[in-house]
Order: C-alpha cells, then structure tokens, then sequence
C-alpha cells in the first residue's frame, strides 16, 4: 500500500467512529446498511473471494441466520445477541449439509446449485416451512437487543453495534488470510488439482470456507433482526445474493479493503443519487460487464506479496 | 382455466374425469415444456462451443416476449393478414430480432473475454443479464404486460375426446418442429458439421479451417431466435409477461438442459418436456406453492446423481 | 494393518538394499473404448532414480495419474512400501510419502515462490480456523517452523533470491524448480517429475540434473518422464519404456539403448545422438 492509500485510510479509520456525532439519522441509517452490507461481503469474500467458489445463494446463509434468530428471540424469548453464536451455527450447519453433495462440482455448476439453494430456501420461507417462518409476512415483534443493560434503539446505538461486528471481523479475517487456514483457500483457488496434489484435502477445505462463510452472514443475519425487528423472505431474494457477489467482484475478490470499498460504493452511491434509483441496477449491469474488461481484477485488488521480506528475513534467525 | 372448454359429452370426461384432469395436466406440461425445451436449446449450444452459461439468455426470451407484444399491437399483423399469417410473421420478426439481440451480446459481453478466466465470463454474463432487464424496465415499466385477448384465439381442439386449448396443442407442435428443424440442421449440414466439431474441440476445428468465430456467431444467432419464439409463446399462451420472467424461465430451461445432458441438443429436448411435465404434475398433485422450488430440487439431484444428464457422456478431465 | 504382498518382503520391512518403493502390478486404465496403460507392471527401488519414457500418447502421464490418485485404475495394483495406494484420494496419497510435479506446470500463479513452497508444508502443520484468527504462540511457532523449511527448500532449489516474487512472473525453468521445491517441502520418499526440463534450454537442462543428483543425495527416490535421451541417460539408472499404453522394455539406459524394439518404437525416428 502506498502512502497516499495509506493516509486515506487512516482518516476514514480515524473519522468513522465519530460519524453519528455530524450526520444526521437518515445518513447513519444507510452507513449501517453499508455496514451490514460490508458483513455479508467479507463473509462471501471468504468463499467467492479466498477459495474461488461460485456461491450466488449467499443470502440464503443470511436468511437461515436471520430465522433462526427471531424464531427463537419470539418463541423462546432468547435476548437477540445471545442468538447471535446460535445464528453463526444454524446457517454454517445447513451450509455444511447442502454444500457436502455438491462441493465436487466445477464453477459455474456450484454457481447454479448455490442459486437454486438460495431459491429453494426462500420459497420454503414463503409457504411457511414448518409453521414457523410466518410465511411471506414474516416474523414481526423481535425485541430491541441489550448490551450490558443498554437498549439499543436508535440508529446511532446500532452503528457502533454493527460497525463494531465489522471492525472484528476485518481483524480477523486479516489475520485468517495470513494463516495456514487462508493459505489453503488461496491454494484451491489458484489450482484445485495442485492443491490437492501438495497435499491439502480441497473437499474440506471447500466445505470449511462455505461452513465459516454462511457462519458469518448468520450472525450477520441476526444484527440485521435485530435493527429490522421484523423480517420477511423478500429480505433475501436471489438479487440480494447477486448484490453481494457484485460487491465482492468489483471490490476486489479476495481484499478485504476492496470489498469495504466496493460495499460503500454499491449501497452508498445511489443513495446519494436517489432520483436515479429506477437506472441504479442498469448502471450495475453495465459496470459489471465493463469491469470485467477493463479491470477484471477489482477496484482494489488484493495486496501481495504478503509475506514480506522482512518476515522471510527474520524467519532464519534462531 | 383450461377446463372450460369441454363438453359434458366427451367420453373421457364422462369415463373418469381424473383421467381427464391427469391428461390436461400432462398436455399442459408437455407445452411449458417445449417452451422450456426451445430456451434450453440456446444454453446447450453455448454452452456446449464456448463452455460458457449465458445467463443473459433468459432475457433474450424475455426480450422475444415484449417485442412480441410491441409488434402484434403496433402493426396489427392478425388484423390485416389474420391469425395464421400473421402469427407466422410475427414470429419470423422476433426470430430475427432476437437473434441480432444475440449476436450483440456476444459482440459486447462475450467476445472481449473469450481468453479470460471463467469468473470474468460468468460476471459479465450475469452483468449483461442485469442490464437488459433493466433496460426492458425502464422502457415499458415494472408492471406485468398484457397481450390483448381479442387477438388470442380461445378455441379448443377435440384430441381423441380430449378439450384442449388451441394455443397449448399449437405450443407443443411448433416447438417440436423448430427443435427437430435444428437437430437435423446440426445433423445433416456442413455448417451444421463445423459447430459439431467447434464444440468437440475448438482448436482442432480451427485447424481444420473453420472459422469458429463465425460458428460463435451463429449460434448466438439460432439460439437466441428459439428462445425469443418462446418468449412470445409464453406471452401468446399465459396472455402476460413481466420484465424479470427471463430468469426464472432462464433458470428453468437450464435445469432442462442440465437434466438431458448439456451440450446434447436432443438432450435439451427431452429435457425441457421432461422438466415442464415434472413441474405441471407436481403443481398439480403436490403443492401448487412449491411449484417454483421443482426445477432447483430436480436441478440439484441430477447434479449429485448424474452430472452429465441423461444423455450425456462423460469425459475424463486432463490433468 | 494392510496384507503385505511384496515378493519375497519380510513382514517386519527392514529396509534392505533394493527394496521396491513402489510396486505397479498389472496397472490398467481404459477412458471410453481407448486403453490408456495396459497391465503395465514395472517397480522402483528404494533410492533410485527410474525414467519413464516412450512416445507421446503412450500413458506415461496417466500411470502418473494412476499413482497419486487422480485416476483409479479399472484393474491391478499400486503398493507404495508394501501397502496398496487404491481408493486414496490424492492428499492422502502425498501424506503417504508421495509428490509429484504437473507436465503443464501448475504454481498457484499469482501466489508468491514462498507461498507455493509452503503449500507443500501445509499437510504437517495443524492450525486451523480458531488458530489462525486468533494467532496464539504454538501457531505462530509452527508458522515460523513452516516458512523456514519452505525457505530451505527455496534455497535448496537456488530460488531463495526470488521467495517474494509471484510465479508467474518467475522464468519459465525457475518455474520448473518451484514446482519441484514444492514437492519436496512435502518430504516425501518418492518424488514424481513429470517432464522436469520440459521447455528446458541446455545449461538449465544441466543444472536439473545436478539437483536431481542432490534430490537423490537427500534419499529421496525418484521416478521421471522425460523426452531429453541426454538427461534420461545420465540421471536414471534405470528405464522402463511404454508404447500404446503397454510396457515394452525394462533395463539400465544401455540395455534399453540396444533393445530393438525400443529402436523401432521411440528412437529409430532419428534421435539417435
């Protein structure tokens, strides 16, 4: 990173948590959009991004996360935070159990299983799989979450809640990338059959990255319950999935700093352009396709080399 | 609704009217699923040259629907040469249209990308798709579109005792006809023999002194044509159409092509009728609310099961 | 425990001089009508270098695959150390003891050297998911273990100068060399090549068979596909040469030199220097 990037990111690191204090509600609103936006995006990074699967069903992890929190904060009167880890579980479980059938198969099938899998889930959420979906009304009536006794309410509460989600997550997931973890996923998407041949279970590998992926917009599910307090299937059509496999493209697949950008970029600029909202996803299109032409790496790609040579240095010391 | 036609008189309505309800039910399927079958033809022969899923394809068929409708009320064509004749040139007219659609896509989506990774191919497709159904949008709105009912013909057709509605019965031999048109094409031509052999093995093809750029053309050029004839045909047969009906259509029609095989033109045909009989008695005796989720649920078990569909080969893959 | 089938092998397996390292019995892989190896049976000492050669299209390249478990063979038999590879998916097939390296050289391209090497580290390493979030002291040890044995094999190798450079822009014999480093950071017994100097000009056509001396130095045995007669005649010792899928000869590279039908098959179309 260069010096400039380097200080630009630094003034939005060091002006962010401040926001709320000089925007006004409707602003900090669509930042916490953006945020939860960044969540899911960093989650699908992790598969679409690291590992190079095809996953176009991504907000059917979202969705599973989501249910089952406020199924669970309705019927059982669980404090919505507290569902958060049971959120992460549900949606990696099913992600896990749809993915292990299918997890051989090459790109652009996966694509098209993951696509039908976010389709399935919806559909069984609007026939109200089970009775407990609400149908295509939803589920209304999911409590305000607490923290330590304080009752987030405002949207000002629920930014530092969700862009403090964001901030964990982009530490670890930074340090995730540089581990033996991340490497492998790397590994598989550069060349499965070199992955496989140095040794590394790919199968597994695929698995895990969808299982900690869907784990991730499960939990990002829940926040999204619990600033919505209501939540209904049209949340978590297959458009939102391609939103998020948007942002990730254009971002930069596999840089976490990208896929923040792209994510300001993708829910912040038409916001700002709201007159324009009818054209927005003709101009995505559009850029989607010019993308791949011209910079089909990403607005901002990931960096490399990532082990320096400071670390490759001081690695021979005793 | 499909029923009304019959008479209390026909025999098999008196015999078991769960026959009847079972053969309505199946003819019904077996038209959807000439629909499905002509849109999967276009993503087989994509697929099978350019390895390619253009997901655009099912807003081709979207496209085919409402320049349908534009033209069957701009030029009233059944008006001034009457039903026949003028289905018949509105037909050619979107065949030809949509067929320069194709040709466009590929020109800006496809051809720019050729030597690059499969993702970048896969994100321009999807892009393109985004981009066409908007455009559509803004152009005639997000509201459903009506094809005029004064035009569609209401009559039904005594098959062996059997009340079936005209438009269904004109759906089923039409598309069997165009999709037996195209096989033989493929078949028993020397065109037909070179995009063969550019998706048998693009290179050597190459070397035989094919053009397989022109190949590429060409089939975004008949594919595209069959898919916009069945856009129209669903907007002649369902009498609406809306701007987003291209995916799941889309979707749809890949599973068919999927389940008979991808790459194998008569694979998509057995396919696609398999798939829109499926769909048709499934809706009928299992759920009408999941009707949607059959084609992703046989989608997803011919993946597992049989990934080459049922008649495809399978090929080894070079390490 | 696996029978053991080897001829004449103890059960104990002491390691004796001349053991089979690895044992192909009867191998036979067919794709649709075209029998790609046919009842190929051949065996590779313990510490020695063995060249497959033949024609192009004579399955050398699938017995490969047949090996580390890419394909299953239709019929016969694989013993690495006297137990039977079958069934194996390919990782386990590497933790067994076995690396391999592609003909279509296969880096992860916009990885760096290091990167790549590390790979090969990977299957003895034991962070996962928690570990590598959370980077507590035992990972950060393995990481570092890690990272200078991928180094040594950088250096082993002479790519240490280019650890942090991506393989794709590596040149193209530099890229040969990675993909062995990378191999043998999975310290293996039986160390594959699969045409190693393929693309490979002269001098770095010398320089890979110094370093298959040095491999061998190591105790690793290796087993090669390689076109270059002048490199297969000086680094193995001994040859088995396949046409049409079927074995045609075993012997030391003078035998084989002087065996007619090899003459005939491969290297009576004037590659005789």
């Amino acid at each position: 990173m260069n010096r400039l990037t380097l200080s630009v990111v630094a003034l939005v690191v060091a002006v962010l948590p401040f926001a709320p204090l000089f925007l006004n509600t409707y602003q900090v609103d669509v930042l916490n959009s953006i945020g939860l936006y960044a969540l899911l995006a960093l989650s699908l990074n992790l598969i679409l991004g690291e590992a190079g699967l095809f996953d176009m069903g991504h907000a059917a992890f979202y969705a599973m996360g989501a249910y089952t929190a406020a199924i669970l904060n309705t019927h059982y009167q669980i404090p919505i935070l507290w569902t958060l880890p049971l959120s992460g579980l549900a949606a990696g479980a099913f992600a896990l159990l749809v993915a292990r059938p299918v997890i051989h198969l090459r790109g652009d099938y996966l694509m098209i299983v993951t696509i039908g899998v976010g389709e399935i889930v919806r559909i069984a959420l609007v026939n109200d799989v089970f009775g407990i979906t609400g149908g295509a009304n939803g589920i209304f009536g999911i409590s305000r979450p607490k923290l330590f006794g304080w009752v987030i309410r405002r949207p000002e509460e629920f930014f530092y809640l969700i862009w403090g989600f964001v901030a964990l997550t982009i530490f670890l997931f930074l340090r995730l990338k540089q581990s033996r973890f991340g490497r492998a996923l790397n590994y598989l998407r550069e060349d499965e059959v070199a992955a496989e041949g140095s040794g590394i279970d790919t199968d597994a590998y695929k698995l895990a990255a969808f299982g900690l992926g869907a784990a991730w917009a499960g939990m990002a599910g829940t926040l999204f319950a619990a600033k919505m307090t209501i939540i209904s299937p049209e949340s978590f059509s297959f458009w939102e999935s391609v939103m998020l496999f948007m942002i990730v493209i254009l971002g930069g697949a596999g840089s976490v700093l990208g896929v923040l950008l792209a994510a300001f970029l993708v829910i912040g600029l038409p916001e700002l352009f709201r007159e324009l909202a009818g054209a927005r996803m003709l101009v995505f299109g559009l850029v989607m396709m010019v993308m791949m032409v011209v910079r089909p790496q990403g607005l901002w790609p990931a960096q490399t080399p990532r082990i320096s040579l400071a670390a490759l240095t001081g690695a021979r010391k005793p | 609704m499909p029923a009304s036609g019959i008479s209390p008189i026909s025999p098999i309505h008196s015999a078991s009217p769960l026959v009847e309800e079972f053969l309505q039910q199946l003819t019904n399927g077996l038209a959807v699923g000439g629909i499905y079958a002509l849109i999967a033809l276009g993503y087989t022969m994509v697929y099978g040259v350019l390895k390619l899923i253009n997901f655009a394809h099912g807003d081709l068929f979207t496209y085919g629907a409402y320049l349908g409708l534009t033209l069957l009320t701009s030029l009233a064509l059944t008006d001034r040469l009457g039903f026949a004749l003028g289905v018949l040139v509105l037909v050619l007219m979107v065949m030809g249209l949509v067929a320069v659609l194709g040709a466009i896509l590929e020109r800006a989506a496809y051809r720019p990308l050729r030597e690059s990774p499969r993702l970048s191919a896969v994100v321009s497709a999807l892009g393109a798709s985004i981009f066409l159904q908007n455009t559509l949008m803004l152009i005639y709105g997000a509201r459903f579109q009506v094809y005029p009912d004064d035009i569609l013909p209401t009559a039904t057709l005594n098959v062996l005792g059997l009340y079936v509605p005209l438009m269904r019965v004109l759906i089923v031999l039409a598309s069997v006809g165009m999709m037996v048109a195209l096989y033989l094409f493929i078949q028993k031509t020397r065109i037909g023999a070179a995009i063969r052999a550019a998706a048998i093995d693009q290179g050597a093809a190459r070397l035989m002194g094919i053009d397989v750029n022109r190949v590429i053309l060409l089939v975004f050029l008949l594919g595209p044509a069959l898919g916009g004839v069945a856009g129209l045909m669903v907007g002649l047969y369902y009498g609406q159409v809306n701007f987003t009906m291209g995916w799941v259509y889309g979707m749809k029609a890949f599973t068919a092509a999927i389940l008979g095989g991808i790459g194998n033109i008569p694979g998509a045909m057995v396919g696609g009728l398999l798939l829109g009989v499926i769909e048709a008695l499934g809706a009928a005796y299992v759920s009408i609310a999941w009707k949607d989720a059959i084609a992703f649920v046989v989608l997803i078990l011919i993946l597992i099961v049989r990934p080459t569909g049922l008649l495809g080969e399978r090929v080894a893959d070079k390490i | 425990m696996e029978t053991l089938v080897a001829d004449g092998m103890s059960p104990a397996r002491v390691p004796t001089e001349g053991m089979s390292l690895l044992v192909l019995r009867d191998l036979t892989k067919r794709f649709g009508g075209l029998t790609a190896v046919n009842a190929v049976s051949f065996a590779v000492e313990e510490g020695s270098v063995v060249g497959l050669i033949g024609p192009n299209g004579a399955g050398k390249t699938t017995v490969f695959n047949l090996i580390t478990g890419h394909y299953r063979p239709d019929h016969g038999q694989i013993l690495f150390d006297d137990r039977p590879l079958a069934g194996l998916r390919t990782h386990r097939i590497i933790a067994r003891g076995i690396a391999r390296t592609f003909q279509n050289i296969r880096l992860f391209q916009r990885l760096t050297a290091i990167e790549n090497v590390l790979a090969g580290c990977h299957y003895r390493m034991r962070s996962g998911i928690v570990g590598g979030m959370l980077r507590l002291p035992a990972q950060r040890r393995e990481e570092r273990e890690a990272l200078d044995r991928a180094l040594q094999e950088l250096e082993f190798v002479g790519l240490q100068s280019q650890a942090a450079v991506l393989a794709k822009n590596l040149a193209y014999g530099d890229q040969r060399r990675l993909e062995i480093a990378r191999a043998l950071a999975t310290q293996p017994r039986l160390l594959i090549l699969d045409e190693p100097a393929g693309g490979m000009n002269e001098q770095e056509t010398e320089a890979l068979i110094g370093l298959i001396a040095q491999i061998r130095a190591r105790g690793v045995t290796i087993l090669l596909i390689e076109h270059d007669m002048r490199l297969v005649m000086r680094a193995c010792e001994k040859l088995v040469v396949l046409e049409y899928g079927g074995k045609i000869a075993e012997g030391t590279p003078d035998q084989i030199r002087r065996d007619p039908r090899v003459i005939e098959a491969y290297l009576g179309a004037g590659d005789d220097d």
